[in-house]
């Protein structure tokens, strides 16, 4: 990385996150409600074809006859799907070479992010994709990613441009039935991101996308596929904020990744919507559907870090299928307030000699509820799996909670699998010695916190790590008692 | 018809055959309502995610035995810890057999609850105990509520030190080709009390026999509660085991449970701390094979500070077996400094065995230490090597392995006779014999 650190502090730094926004681009939105007419008019707006369209109707069936779940540990006032517009996009479409042609509101707002598009390619060497309200707008380093055959850019655009690609991987991972979100989102995602590395290749970059929800109303439906063919590598950086509003906005994502065989997908999440003000009013509802297939050799990992949102509800999962293949999910959920996260992994063990491990480190602050929910399968010729998890919470007051629903099912003798939970609280001993020392007792917690945490945040990017540390001092303020 | 049907309408038979006009049959109605309501449980429900009791339903169980069968004493002595003095409480088909049965009225109270449900010098207890921790929405709990009438009624007042255990005893002759028993128990331990009770249930035939029993165990100010569960039942025998122990200051239970055969069964142990500074211990060895399934379901809720509680289950599956571990630990908001451990261990022996854990916790203070483990895996071949080239042969190995990976359990059962007969059986259920003590 051409960054230093120094300079990514300083960047971060004047990155005015902690408060929304709102850039008032004239957008173009459909009217409140779900139905067919509306799914064909999405497809017909993304200049589908005929296929894609008949591929979200029947998600739409499908889903008409689903209903919510509520297994998870979460309490919210569901959302009314009929009340919701599903697209809007910015109304001036730019299709532009340079970024001079671009809305300048719009580069207000990037600067406000401190994406910096002109910064980032000069000096991180990261292609960003941006998705502003559903439409891909700015793809960066297409060209250099181009060179090595690798496709990176919106997913409406891969369904245009490489539909051969899409109609052969979409929804293999996560069929359009899977689940209430999952089908919902199938019938009506309006863009997202589509990579494909092809064999062999190491993708030079670590591939971000920035998501950010702008227009009132609209719930964000991104679609994500990540496919790295044989022997490929790619890390992808997913990054999510939103500005602050009063009712409660749906986020309801897919992403799907593929690898095949020998492959690698590093996938690493900063999620920090909007979580609600102090008293748990507004905050983005977070239901997301994440998953990988590992063929023979191949290795997914999830890493994430979630600080946001008002209800999380999400999953990254491994599904091990092909021989030796490898399954990595480190995560931290830090909820604070009123936020609730119903967040965890889920490990399909069906190849021999499958391997997984899941490090996953709660903190729940304020009146929030966090909750790690795990499956761990074996199925009965996953001879030799292997399975670690760890799962540690941290409580700060009286008044948060903190769960651990891990299910563990083995049907093959040769499968090991080990579980630990532990749940603790930061030792007054600990702030002492900081305080002692000169270190304000917020300042030690953010310390500590960030030493419970190290586990996780070492396998974050460079850059990423920079954010997140800085992301977990934020959601944690004002929380020592 | 089917089951729920069945019992739903035999309760006016029942009815027919009890005191309708004693208190606690307004009891009774309540529950038959819920279980109207409920029924039984499915795979749907999260806690029966795991166990389905389809297959168990499907018999044609006879709700009530007729008549009293005679079993004749060396006929069924293998059952009983004979080794050592006890007090015994015996039922056959359901039904006291006061010939096998050893009870006491000098200085406690050892005899049945169909006394203590109709005799008004119990009134105060029955008042005061009888299905007030049984949760009022389980729908098995209300059935057997429903349909409670006989079973063991133990109360050792205030200081009493209970010399000799008590042994409870279930057996089933296979009189009536399908048999459905609802024995319900009540424990009341009085301040400063201690007990020990072993509980078994043996069926004696192929015929098939479907338990669904409910022990209420109420321990006191500094009381010791020891209670043993044997489960070593006949290939056609299921057990539905649901106890529910409330714990007052500075009291300690502990509950072992050794499940060593049956068809299905389901041990839902329920803990309730009603007061600070108390000691919880839930400790189990699973071994089972063919196609048995033996599912525990614990819950331990930590409602008041300075507690502790250790669970410490082990398993091992062989053949077709099925083992399912639940454990929940539930720590609410005021309940500070609590200490909870939770250990779950399985080996699975077989291609075609399953195992299904899932440890839980559920926490809401923060000044508490709480872990869980849990853990599948296999017998260490290295061990294994070890032994062997001292001359172990491979299948003693074997068992030496697994004696020593269940020992943790037994080391903290303090009766020696249970311990004996536990490791006999673990023997009979590995087919070795060491020809030494461990």
């Amino acid at each position: 990385m051409a960054y230093t650190e120094e300079e990514l502090k300083k960047e971060l730094e004047t990155k005015e996150y902690e408060y929304g926004f709102y850039t008032d681009i004239e957008a173009e939105t459909f009217p409140n409600g779900l139905n067919e007419d509306i799914v064909r008019a999405i497809s017909k707006k993304k200049e589908e074809p005929e296929w894609m369209t008949e591929w979200r109707l029947e998600a739409f069936r499908a889903w008409e006859k689903m209903e919510e779940p509520e297994w998870a540990n979460v309490t919210y006032k569901k959302p009314s799907f009929q009340d919701i517009s599903y697209y809007s996009a910015p109304k001036k479409k730019p299709e532009y070479e340079s970024l001079d042609e671009v809305d300048p509101e719009l580069l207000e707002t990037f600067k406000k992010l401190g994406i910096s598009i002109e910064e980032q390619k000069k000096l991180a060497g990261v292609a960003v994709d941006v998705v502003m309200d559903s439409v891909s707008v700015a793809t960066t380093f297409k060209k250099t990613l181009a060179e090595k055959g690798i496709i990176f850019c919106s997913i409406s655009e891969a369904i245009k441009e490489h539909p051969e690609l899409v109609k052969k991987y979409i929804g293999t991972v996560v069929p359009q039935r899977d689940n209430f979100y999952a089908a919902l989102n199938s019938a009506v995602f309006s863009d997202g991101s589509f990579c494909y590395i092809p064999k062999g290749v190491r993708c030079p970059m670590e591939l971000s996308t920035y998501f950010r929800i702008n227009q009132a109303g609209t719930g964000q439906f991104e679609r994500t596929l990540v496919v790295a063919d044989e022997g490929s590598y790619v890390s992808y950086l997913e990054g999510c904020t939103a500005p602050q509003r009063d009712e409660n906005q749906l986020h309801a994502a897919v992403v799907e990744l593929i690898a095949l065989d020998d492959a690698e997908i590093k996938y690493s999440t900063v999620q920090n919507w909007f979580p609600g003000d102090k008293e748990g009013k507004g905050g983005v509802f977070n239901f997301v559907t994440k998953r990988g297939l590992c063929e023979k050799n191949a290795k997914i990992s999830w890493t994430q870090v979630e600080t946001g949102s008002a209800v999380t509800w999400k999953y990254p999962s491994c599904i091990l299928k092909g021989d030796n293949s490898i399954g990595e999910f480190y995560s931290i959920a830090v909820t604070n307030n009123y936020q609730q996260a119903d967040t965890g992994t889920k490990m399909i063990h069906i190849g021999k000699n499958t391997r997984s491990t899941i490090i996953s480190k709660g903190i729940s602050a304020g009146k929030s509820q966090n909750s790690y929910r795990g499956l761990v399968q074996v199925n009965r010729g996953a001879e030799n799996a292997r399975n670690f998890s760890q799962c540690d919470s941290l409580l700060m007051g009286n008044l948060c909670g903190a769960h651990t629903f891990p299910y563990i099912e083995a049907k093959n003798k040769t499968a090991q699998i080990e579980h630990e939970a532990t749940t603790s609280k930061i030792g007054e001993d600990q702030i002492f010695y900081c305080n002692q020392r000169g270190i304000d007792t917020e300042k030690a917690i953010a310390l500590i916190v960030n030493g419970f945490s190290k586990e996780v945040l070492n396998k974050l990017p460079m850059e990423f790590a920079v954010e997140a540390q800085k992301l977990l001092e934020i959601s944690l303020e004002g929380s020592v008692g | 018809m089917d089951l729920k049907e069945k019992l739903v309408s035999s309760f006016m038979a029942f009815e027919g055959q009890i005191d309708v006009d004693a208190p606690v049959h307004e009891i009774r109605s309540e529950a038959i309502k819920v279980f109207e309501q409920k029924g039984f449980p499915t795979k749907k429900e999260e806690s029966w995610k795991y166990t389905s009791l389809n297959a168990l339903l499907k018999n044609d169980y006879t709700v009530f035995p007729k008549e009293e069968s005679a079993l004749q004493f060396q006929d069924v002595k293998k059952y009983f810890l004979h080794e050592i003095d006890s007090y015994k409480i015996v039922f056959v088909d359901g039904i006291y057999s006061s010939y096998l049965s050893e009870t006491s009225h000098e200085g406690l109270d050892v005899c049945l609850m169909s006394a203590a449900l109709s005799k008004p010098k119990y009134r105060l207890i029955i008042d005061n105990y009888f299905n007030k921790i049984a949760p009022k929405d389980d729908g098995l709990t209300a059935l057997n509520t429903a349909f409670s009438r006989e079973g063991a009624f133990i109360n050792i007042p205030k200081g009493k030190v209970v010399e000799k255990p008590i042994q409870i005893l279930h057996f089933s002759t296979g009189k009536e080709s399908a048999l459905m028993l609802q024995p319900r128990n009540l424990v009341v331990v009085g301040e400063n009390a201690h007990v020990q009770i072993i509980e078994r249930h043996q069926s004696l035939t192929e015929n098939p026999v479907l338990t669904n029993s409910v022990t209420e165990i109420h321990a006191n100010r500094n009381s010791i509660v020891d209670y043993y569960k044997i489960q070593n039942d006949a290939q056609t025998a299921s057990l539905i085991d649901n106890t529910y122990i409330a714990q007052k200051k500075h009291s300690h239970a502990s509950v072992h449970t050794f499940s060593l055969g049956g068809n299905i069964t389901r041990n839902n142990l329920n803990f309730y701390h009603l007061d600070e500074r108390i000691d919880s211990t839930l400790k189990g060895i699973t071994i089972i094979g063919d196609k048995q399934h033996v599912d525990h379901s614990t819950l331990v809720h930590h409602a008041q500070p300075n507690c502790e509680s250790h669970q410490d289950y082990k398993g091992i599956y062989a053949d077709k077996s099925t083992g399912v571990f639940n454990g929940k630990v539930l720590v609410d908001k005021i309940a500070q400094k609590t200490n909870a451990f939770q250990q779950n261990n399985n080996i699975l022996i077989d291609d075609r065995a399953v195992i299904n854990t899932k440890p839980q916790l559920e926490i809401f203070a923060d000044d508490v230490k709480c872990s869980h483990g849990c853990t599948i895996g296999q017998l260490d071949e290295e061990a294994l090597f070890y032994l062997q080239s001292r001359g172990i042969p491979s299948k003693e190995a074997r068992a030496l392995l697994m004696y020593g990976f269940a020992n943790n359990v037994l080391a903290s059962v303090k009766i020696d006779e249970v311990k004996k007969r536990i490791k006999k059986l673990i023997a009979m259920k590995l087919n070795v014999n060491i020809g030494f003590e461990l």
